[in-house]
């Protein structure tokens, strides 16, 4: 009876270890990354906030810190990690020809690229959209108020017809003043000639800097497109696109959870939490399912923090550019940043 | 006051004011550089901060050198490792000896120094930077700024010039298969934009060829540089060969002197000396079309001078980077166009 039950147990792990084998599906960009033993990471070759070298020539970014969090659930070590900075030519033909594992460069998200160009994307690390500049005395919170007003825009470009069309629909009269390039727009503005300015919400973020006095002037955090940027991969080993997907998700999870950089160690000992638990590698043995140690998201919250931590760091309140929250706030806190949960 | 010095003071005055015609002129011209000059300098000098580690320190309200400053390194090495720097230090100095004792040399030793020049730099060059063989490796993502724009713009010329001339003795070739692949070579990359090669090179290439053979982006870059200046430096020396009188070549060959020995002996040497303005003139234009790799993402000085603007802590210093970058890229071309005319005057004697 005893032995029936010993022979039984056996058994049973056996299949269960075999059923798990089967479950890890190959992943031939992960084999590489290990046996390279670093990760590859396309990123912009300089956009102020998300993606740039520094003084001493590290790269740093909202963009950079997704690609650390990545290496520091693969190897423990978020520094195991090399940027390829590409042009907006090369970043797609670059991941296509597999001389990156992930693209992390603020692309948009859209239908045309995922269905033609052979990549996947997973998930958003930033909302974008294009939204207006004003002077906080003038009071206007969120684009509707513009009516009366005008705005400087490049001729020609993307954000004027947004701009113009977003009005018109809305019946709101508002001068739109063209000039040939952003940046006399941009001048122009800040001498005092339109009302508003029109532009992406990090590249806003980055001009804001240039103006005479940023801090008399507020981004409008409503935006009025909707163009959500995140980490790029190429079709195929769906282990990969899990690992790229999670580990995004995870610092988006972290962040919801209350785990910090800083409190990671104790949340992991003592949280009665289970879903922070299985977060960090404490239960569930989430990081073997993917073929990752379990203490993956535990590495990477405690060497680069959770998605807010990096969001102040990198273009948040405690950066140069300032960015509010905005659409990149929490679901729970009335942004749009969310992430499944972690069962 | 010494008596050449008045004449010169007064021959001054005769060439600016002599007629009221040519006072007219002068104040109108003086005028005008004042307009650029006086604020220029303001901006840059007199205004300027050049103490100071953050834009903070910069409140003159001119030129804010100390974005300069902080990130001189890059400027000079890209994201080369600092404690490494000597190294494309050491092959700078290196080449700059290996020419000046080839320049220097006797007569007799000129030819072989040369040769021999010619093949240990280039390879002392890629040791000395990009390591292996006892030095720590430097992978070619961390080259960059200056050191990068120097890097391509030799090794490009040493690939173009070699093959310019062969191509331009190939175009002159009484075979006519000779004759028909230096014509196609040269009319090919010369038909081709530059920016199209760079991109293909480095975009189409690894997308085509067979899966684990990877050939550094950097050489790529460098080589299709190469081939397209090197169709530019065929024509050049075509210009040369062309302004040579038959007869030289003719009485060479009745002096019993083979084909190459015609070419090494009496041709080419004239036929360069004719051409050194225009070739100088192409690597003058290589210099500067270096900047093209930015496309690729490849950070030479324009290339990271462009990149640093992206620092949040640095954003709106446009004015100062390429300031910076553009007055070293002048100096570079222009002394280069200097040293190419002594050299003329010199072998003209």
């Amino acid at each position: 009876m005893k032995i029936r039950t010993l022979v039984a147990a056996a058994a049973l792990a056996s299949v269960g270890s075999l059923a798990q084998a089967q479950q890890l599906a190959p992943s031939p960009t992960l084999d590489a990354v290990k046996a390279r033993g670093h990760l590859e990471c396309g990123v912009h070759l300089g956009l102020p906030g998300f993606s740039f070298a520094n003084d001493k020539g590290e790269w740093t970014g909202l963009d950079v810190d997704y690609c650390r969090a990545l290496a520091a659930a693969i190897f423990g070590d978020a520094s195991k990690v090399k940027y390829t900075p590409t042009s907006v030519q090369q970043r797609w033909p670059i991941l296509q020809s597999g001389q990156v594992d992930v693209l992390a460069r603020n692309s948009t998200i859209t239908f045309s690229r995922n269905a033609t160009l052979g990549l996947n994307f997973q998930g958003i690390n930033f909302y974008e959209g294009q939204t207006f500049i004003v002077r906080k005395s003038t009071g206007v919170k969120e684009a509707e108020g513009l009516d009366g007003a005008s705005v400087c825009v490049a001729a020609g470009s993307t954000e004027e017809k947004n701009a113009a069309d977003w009005f018109r629909e809305r019946n709101l009269k508002v001068t739109i003043t063209n000039f040939q390039k952003n940046d006399d727009a941009i001048a122009a503005y800040d001498a005092g000639r339109c009302d508003a300015y029109t532009a992406g919400v990090g590249a806003l973020a980055g001009q804001r800097i240039k103006l005479k006095a940023p801090d008399d002037h507020i981004i409008l955090t409503k935006p009025i497109s909707n163009d959500p940027q995140g980490p790029v991969t190429r079709w195929g080993d769906e282990r990969w696109q899990l690992i790229v997907r999670w580990v995004l998700n995870g610092t988006i999870a972290a962040e919801m959870l209350g785990v910090t950089s800083k409190n990671v160690d104790e949340m992991k000992a003592s949280s009665k939490n289970s879903e922070v638990r299985r977060l960090l590698g404490a239960e569930g043995g989430f990081g073997e399912m993917m073929g990752l140690p379990n203490d993956w998201m535990f590495k990477a919250i405690k060497q680069v923090g959770n998605y807010g931590e990096s969001y102040e760091r990198t273009v948040g309140m405690a950066s140069p550019l300032k960015l509010e929250r905005g659409q990149n706030q929490l679901w729970v806190k009335g942004g749009l940043l969310f992430t499944p949960p972690f069962q | 006051m010494s008596a050449p010095a008045t004449s010169s003071v007064s021959l001054w005055r005769e060439r600016l004011l002599g007629t009221p015609f040519t006072a007219f002129v002068t104040v109108v011209l003086a005028l005008a550089i004042a307009w650029v000059a006086v604020p220029l300098i303001r901006w840059a000098l007199i205004d300027a901060t050049f103490r100071g580690t953050t834009r903070a320190d910069c409140t003159a309200g001119g030129a804010c050198w100390v974005f300069i400053r902080a990130r001189f390194g890059q400027f000079m090495y890209g994201f080369y490792p600092a404690d490494q720097r000597w190294r494309p230090d050491l092959a700078g100095i290196a080449f700059v000896l290996g020419i000046a004792s080839v320049v220097l040399a006797p007569q007799r030793l000129k030819l072989s120094l040369g040769l021999a020049m010619l093949i240990i730099l280039p390879l002392l060059g890629i040791w000395l930077i990009g390591g292996g063989f006892g030095l720590r490796p430097v992978e070619t993502r961390d080259w960059g700024g200056l050191m990068l724009t120097l890097f391509i713009s030799i090794y490009a010329s040493l690939i173009a010039i070699p093959l310019g001339i062969l191509f331009a003795l190939g175009r002159q070739s009484e075979l006519r298969i000779v004759r028909l692949v230096s014509v196609i070579f040269i009319e090919f990359w010369r038909g081709v934009p530059i920016i199209a090669v760079i991109f293909l090179a480095s975009l189409l290439l690894p997308l085509i060829m067979p899966g684990g053979i990877d050939i550094d982006r950097l050489a790529r870059a460098v080589i299709g540089l190469g081939l397209v200046i090197a169709a530019y430096m065929a024509e050049a020396v075509r210009g040369g060969l062309q302004a040579l009188p038959k007869g030289q070549r003719e009485a060479a060959t009745a002096l019993g002197l083979t084909y190459w020995k015609a070419t090494g002996l009496i041709v080419l040497p004239q036929a360069l000396r004719i051409s050194l303005p225009a070739m100088t003139n192409e690597f003058i234009a290589l210099i500067k079309n270096t900047t093209l790799v930015l496309v690729v993402s490849i950070l030479d000085l324009l290339g990271i001078a462009q990149a640093s603007l992206a620092d949040p802590n640095w954003v709106g210093m446009n004015m100062e980077a390429y300031a910076f970058s553009g007055a070293i890229y002048w100096l570079i071309c222009f002394g280069l166009s200097r040293w190419s005319r002594s050299l003329e005057k010199r072998r003209r004697l």
